[in-house]
């Protein structure tokens, strides 16, 4: 399943950075998923529940931002909602888009670490 | 528990799309072209293909192809029957190519003559369109009798492609299918986009497509999609360096971090605690392809 090997690459990339923070955990990762990136949420979402077993990213919360696709028209100062079903035709002057705005996005926007924990050779405050 | 937000802003691709455009750079220096074919199962890749390779042999162009299957090496026999150097990609089950599979296959092979490389892809018109492959024209072939609205129901498969194929017009009219309809689907999603009308029975649009595959390794640049034309982010944070933008003032209180690539290593935005991130890094840049 396709959505495996993009969960795959989102658990790589955020282990990745949560090793140059020196964190042994992520809390969450924040993904931005374009209209038209090709990826469906809810099977990502499964996907990636399976692609962090074992890793720093077991147990992270997966937050999907999905981002409409707008276009820029070529014809008219506008820009438009691509819309489902998806046309870069202008609805306002009919003319083709120039270029797509937004929609394809495929990125971690961010993820969120655990502070560090008290360095290391501190013992715990005793309780006794 | 307190806790900090890494702003990343990391292409999840962005790995896949490094790999090819070296792959790209590294065939072009070979004097090679690939050309990725996507379609769904049975639109007739194997067969347009193996007829287009047979008439490169005619017409003297060295050509190869490399074939995608999911468990049999039956696309790779039929292809052979032109005389072409073939290889076949076994994918193991997965639904499409990545850079690094067609890479593999490229180091002693094909011969050094070989102007044009044809990928056939898996087929599949949902991810093989995310994945780039080192590519310089990507074809999207579909036959008719999958319905004149499948262009939008795969826009970003169709709304990518540098040239679209329609396949097995003998049975146009049989199938009923209506071309103007197809056309203005087509035209929704890729504006501007040619549609090539193609049969493996007939041979209608063989040398067509060999003539646009021959065009493309003669470095004409091929039609650019609107879809293409967004600027996707590759490495925000870089090239937030390059460009000079300021990074967060905040500095990390972890332990350093210990950089591990050339590239987004200690150079992440931390908007620390969890707050707001930072628009140093919004800084996006043209995805150049
Ligand atoms: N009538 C007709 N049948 C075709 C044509 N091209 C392919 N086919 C048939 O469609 C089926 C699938 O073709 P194939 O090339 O294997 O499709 P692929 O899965 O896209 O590689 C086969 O039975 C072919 O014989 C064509 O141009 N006309
Ligand atoms: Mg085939
Ligand atoms: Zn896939
Ligand atoms: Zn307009």
């Amino acid at each position: 399943m396709h959505e495996l090997s993009i969960a795959t690459a989102v658990v790589e990339s955020a282990d990745a950075a949560a090793r140059r923070h020196g964190a042994a955990s992520v809390e969450s990762v924040r993904l931005r998923v374009g209209e038209l990136a090709g990826v469906v949420a809810d099977a990502l979402r499964f996907s990636f529940g399976l692609a962090a077993e074992g890793t720093a990213l077991a147990g992270a919360r997966l937050e999907i931002e999905e981002v409409p696709a707008r276009a820029r028209c070529g014809g008219c100062p506008g820009d438009f909602a691509v819309g489902s079903p998806p046309s870069l035709e202008c609805p306002g002057c009919g003319r083709s888009a120039a270029e797509l705005l937004t929609g394809r996005e495929l990125e971690i926007a961010a993820v969120t670490l655990p502070e560090p924990d008290a360095p290391a050779g501190v013992p715990p405050p005793s309780l006794s | 528990m307190m806790c900090r937000t890494v702003d990343l802003r990391h292409a999840v691709l962005a790995k896949n799309d490094g790999l090819a455009a070296e792959l790209r750079a590294d065939l072009t220096a070979r004097g090679m072209t690939a050309v990725n074919l996507m379609s769904s199962p049975g639109s007739g890749k194997t067969a347009l293909l193996e007829r287009v390779l047979t008439r490169a042999g005619e017409r003297g162009v060295a050509v190869a192809a490399l074939t995608a299957d999911l468990a049999t090496e039956n696309d790779a026999r039929r292809l052979a029957r032109s005389g072409a150097p073939v290889k076949q990609v076994l994918t193991g089950g997965l639904c499409h190519l990545e850079a690094d599979q067609v890479r593999e296959h490229l180091a002693d092979w094909p011969p050094r003559a070989t102007r044009a490389l044809f990928v056939e892809n898996v087929g599949n018109l949902v991810c093989p369109a995310t994945y780039d492959l080192g590519e310089s024209l990507r074809v999207v072939l579909m036959s008719v009798t999958e319905g004149e609205d499948k262009p939008v129901k795969y826009p970003t498969a169709f709304g990518l492609a540098h040239l679209v194929v329609l396949t097995k017009t003998d049975l146009a009219q049989p199938a009923g299918f209506d071309e103007e309809v197809f056309a203005d689907h087509v035209e929704r999603v890729n504006p501007g986009v040619e549609v090539l009308r193609s049969s493996a029975r007939t041979g209608e649009g063989v040398d067509g497509l060999l003539d646009r595959v021959l065009a493309a390794c003669s470095g004409v640049t091929p039609h650019r999609p609107v879809l293409a034309r967004q600027h996707l982010e590759r490495h925000g944070h870089t090239h937030a360096h390059e460009h000079g933008h300021e990074h967060a003032p905040e500095a990390e209180s972890g332990p350093e971090a210990a950089p591990e690539g050339p590239d987004e290593a200690a150079s992440d935005v931390i908007a620390s605690p969890a707050g707001q991130p930072s628009d140093a890094v919004l800084q996006t840049v043209a995805d150049g392809s």
